[in-house]
């Protein structure tokens, strides 16, 4: 299928290592303009330094572009402006920060939309003046969601997003993202199938910190396909 | 120790020194040269104009000997913090106060308790080992900064205490005279110069070759791995404590044989020229300037800051000096400030020091401490460059912010 | 009794300018894990340019040595931002050599005044009720002890609300504990290292001026910055390095110790740097016990 539309976000032979580890060894990474791309392999293959990368906060070597930029070497917080929204691994958000000022830290675009964030979260609006670290794993993946949603994004990279989460609050997850990929690329590293099968339309398989497989998200059906490439019963 | 462990072990070591064979060769012929070039210096009564950072412009006269000998035991002060922080990575701002314990410690065994040279000696070295081993023990309970800080803060309990005079030890600021009555008549007197010098050349050639086989042994690897990264080390099957109380208590050890030396040379030990700060920072300058990690970095840097700060003395101390325009009168009386400058320029732009410079570093490819980070000048151009463009943007204002 | 209470309060006041150096240091360590060596020499600077603007003032009074104070903290901040710009940014990512190029710093600095001043220290003018005494019970206070105390207190205060309320205060407190993610999030982290530099230049520019005018006759001379740094190191590091709250009970704790060693047990024993030992002792325990320090942040 050809893509009338440049990709949101590519990478071509992206290199990057972590502390001597040479971990991303050539990915060649195009993810077209709207939608979801999930980001699929088994554990240290090198998913969450692929997004660390894309937005320099692990130095990359190679090409990377981000809505038509050119941006390897740029400084994480210029890329970031370009309307990228970043959801790691481990929520990190700030556990001595209320709820309210984890929010106000993310207003860096045009437009910081309160309302937005809290409809979709009520429960961060309930508990705003909270400690974040004193939330829960779930309220605190809220949290963090929604601060990158508090301005207009083109583009989210979102790691793990339903990682320890209780069914209540995975199922909330992927009703966000369900409704946010309407207007917004997603780039997502998920192990869960289920969750990857629900949201997205495409999906890259790394190994060895290359890539190994990119296909519709429609293959994973195929539980011969699915054990293959990432070791696990779907 | 895990097999994965030995494996990195054996590859640290295998790495060979810059080039091949015959450049090693090469390396030890010079080194040999150049120790018998300063062995024999005491005989060359050639005038040098200029150039010399004594009194007396003759090569070999009192004024060149003494500050040489004071760069010889500087040298091997900074070869002993170098096995610290250049090799094991190990950032401390408490060597000076082993140096100070064996200046101290000597003073105190010849002068107030008159002891024969040996036997004081002797004792200052055991009492030295067991402070090291005790306060480095200590110490090593924290790790990075909170290490850094508690060293400092013995060694400046140290100074606090020499400065207080205990029971009367300690002579207090103005310091403690050696009392030569026991020494050697060798050491003292007229013709003491030539063989107090040719001691501490060949003091400093002693420390030389132990530093040489410490680090170039099995646990001169580990201090490597630890330095690198020593979380790794540990994941290896080191454990990584006996290894950094060993670098410390040699470097520590290093340290009081230095000031004993200094001692014998100087003839006195005060509080602000053996345990003060200021002695800290310009054994860290020097092993910067020299570029850690490399051994002959640190004495060359050694050589270059005592020389520089006694013939910069020199210069500021002579009558003319004072008719010099203020502009370069300032800047020059005090050679703290050239030697600061040189120090900020050297981490800005030469991260690898002197040694770095030459290119002839041997640890090419190990870059685990930041601060010898790039050992080579061609990373200090790139820096260079990137502040001239950094002051560049910040000059013609935030245009290009944004955009693309 | 009375005796107690006038050291406690010199005590208190000497802590406030503990406190003014290591809010700065412990800042600027919380968010960029940078030792700066080089803040005993902002002290030293602010303290220059308070002389140096009081010697052209007209006879002192409160307003004009407000005008003088200013003058130290502008002094200060300048110096740090432009060091903060010229050096540290450029070694971004060497938290190593950031440390070495702070004491390479100093040490050019503090020569350079020596170079230019001598060693000898100049007087600065103040107004004349600044060095009188006030009558409270049998005790006379110095009142520069009630100015140092103030001034701590305001500058606490002050810190806390900069912390607590402004956006930069934000986001301070989040790089202190996640440098990248406040980038992840849009944010340039370089201009709040360059604010926390000026903030903490200011407030050592400023506790330069009050070290000279309160505990040492109005007397400045190039070294008064350095021997202090050792003391805001040790406060800021038993009181949790990034912790501004922390450094306030540090710097009483550390003050009150000196002063009452010092007075107490000092002159009997011969020891007069016994306070100082102290001190240097309660680091070593604290660090230790709980090398975070007393209220310092997490890893």
């Amino acid at each position: 299928m050809t893509a009338d539309r440049s990709p949101a976000v590519q990478a071509i032979g992206l290199h990057a290592s972590i502390g001597g580890s040479h971990v991303l060894q050539g990915i060649d990474l195009s993810v077209p303009a709207g939608g979801v791309t999930a980001l699929l392999g088994r554990n240290g293959v090198g998913k969450t330094t692929t997004l660390r990368s894309l937005i320099g906060l692990v130095p990359p070597a190679g090409t990377v572009r981000v809505l038509g930029h050119d941006v390897a070497g740029w400084p994480t917080h210029r890329i970031i402006r370009l309307g990228v929204g970043y959801v790691p691994e481990d929520r990190e958000v700030f556990s001595r920060l209320t709820v309210r000022d984890n929010l106000r830290l993310a207003e860096t675009g045009p437009g910081a939309n309160y309302e937005r964030v809290y409809e979709l979260f009520p429960e961060l609006g309930q508990r705003s003046r909270q400690l974040a670290g004193t939330l829960s794993g779930g309220q605190q993946q809220m949290l963090a969601i929604g601060r990158v949603l508090l301005v207009d994004r083109r583009v989210l990279l979102v790691d793990e997003p339903t990682k320890g989460l209780s069914p209540k609050f995975v199922s909330e997850v992927v009703e966000v993202l369900d409704r946010v990929r309407e207007t917004t690329t997603v780039l997502m590293v998920e192990q869960n199938v289920h969750v990857v099968r629900r949201l997205a339309r495409q999906v890259v398989v790394l190994d060895h910190g290359q890539v190994v497989h990119t296909g519709q998200a429609a293959e994973l059906e195929d539980e011969d396909l699915v054990r293959r490439l990432l070791g696990v019963s779907a | 120790m895990t097999a994965a462990g030995t494996g990195v072990l054996d590859r640290l070591k295998q790495r060979p020194p810059a080039g091949p064979p015959t450049a090693t060769r090469r390396r030890r012929v010079t080194a040999i040269a150049v120790v018998a070039v300063f062995a024999a210096l005491p005989f060359a009564g050639l005038t040098v104009p200029w150039v010399l950072p004594g009194p007396v412009d003759v090569l070999n006269s009192t004024g060149t000997l003494d500050v040489l000998g004071l760069g010889f035991v500087f040298a091997a002060v900074a070869l002993g913090y170098d096995v610290l922080f250049g090799f094991t990575g190990l950032l401390s701002f408490g060597q000076v106060l082993y140096f100070a314990f064996g200046a101290y410690g000597l003073d105190i065994t010849l002068s107030a308790w008159n002891w024969p040279l040996l036997p004081a000696v002797l004792a200052t070295l055991a009492a030295g080992l067991v402070l090291a081993l005790a306060l480095g023990a200590t110490s090593l309970r924290g790790r990075g900064i909170a290490f850094a800080m508690v060293t400092l803060a013995f060694a400046q309990a140290g100074y606090y205490l020499i400065e207080d005079n205990p029971h009367n030890l300690t002579g207090g600021d103005t310091g403690l005279v050696m009392s030569t009555s026991r020494l050697p008549a060798m050491l003292v007197g007229v013709a003491s110069t030539r063989n107090l010098y040719w001691l501490a050349l060949a003091f400093l050639v002693v420390v030389y070759g132990v530093v040489w086989l410490a680090t170039r042994s099995r646990a001169g690897a580990v201090w490597l791995a630890i330095r690198e990264n020593e979380r790794r080390a540990e994941v290896l099957g080191f454990r990584p404590l006996p290894f950094k109380l060993a670098s410390f208590t040699v470097s520590s050890l290093i340290a009081t044989a230095a000031g004993m030396v200094y001692l014998l040379l100087v003839g006195t030990a005060a509080p602000d020229s053996v345990a003060s700060t200021t002695v800290t920072v310009s054994i860290l300058v020097m092993v910067v300037l020299g570029g850690a990690g490399t051994r002959w970095g640190a004495v060359a840097g050694a050589m270059v800051y005592v020389y520089l700060q006694q013939y910069l003395l020199k210069v500021a101390a002579q009558p003319s000096f004072a008719t010099w325009p203020a502009a370069f009168r300032v800047p020059l009386s005090q050679p703290d400030f050239l030697l600061g400058v040189i120090f900020v320029l050297f981490i800005l732009f030469v991260p690898g020091g002197l040694s770095g410079l030459s290119g002839l570093s041997g640890l090419s490819g190990l870059s685990g401490l930041s601060a010898v980070k790039g050992l080579s000048a061609v990373n200090g151009l790139r820096r260079l460059r990137e502040l001239a463009r950094r002051i560049a943007r910040t000059t013609t204002g935030r245009s290009r912010k944004g955009t693309r | 009794m009375s005796t107690f209470i006038a050291i406690t309060i010199s005590g208190l006041a000497l802590g406030a300018v503990y406190f003014l150096v290591a809010s700065g240091l412990s800042l600027i360590y919380g968010l960029m894990d940078v030792l700066n060596f080089a803040h005993g020499v902002f002290l030293t600077l602010g303290a220059y340019a308070g002389w140096a603007v009081a010697a052209h003032l007209p006879q002192q009074n409160g307003a004009l040595f407000l005008v003088t104070a200013a003058a130290a903290t502008a002094a200060g901040a300048l110096v740090a931002t432009v060091t903060e710009l010229l050096l540290i940014r450029p070694l971004y990512g060497n938290p190593v050599g950031q440390i070495l190029v702070t004491i390479g710093l100093d040490l050019a600095l503090v020569g350079l005044l020596l170079g230019g001043f001598g060693a000898n220290s100049r007087s600065i003018q103040v107004p004349g009720w600044l060095t009188g005494v006030t009558d409270a019970g049998p005790e006379r206070i110095p009142n520069g002890d009630f100015v140092a105390l103030g001034t701590g207190l305001a500058v606490l205060g002050a810190l806390t609300w900069f912390l607590g309320r402004t956006r930069y205060g934000i986001i301070i407190r989040a790089g202190a504990e996640n440098r990248d993610m406040v980038r992840a999030l849009g944010v340039d982290v370089g201009r709040a290292f360059t604010l926390v530099f000026a903030v903490g230049g200011a407030a050592a520019g400023l506790a330069g001026l009050l070290n000279s005018v309160v505990f040492n006759s109005g007397l400045v001379d190039p070294m008064q910055g350095d021997q202090m740094l050792i003391f805001a190191f040790i406060v800021v590091v038993i009181g949790g390095l990034g912790s501004i709250f922390g450094a306030a009970i540090a710097a009483v704790l550390v003050s009150l110790v000196q002063e009452y060693v010092t007075f107490y047990a000092g002159g009997g024993s011969g020891l007069a740097q016994l306070g100082n030992i102290s001190v240097v002792l309660v680091l070593a325990i604290v660090l230790l016990a709980r090398p975070r320090g007393l209220l310092g942040r997490t890893a």
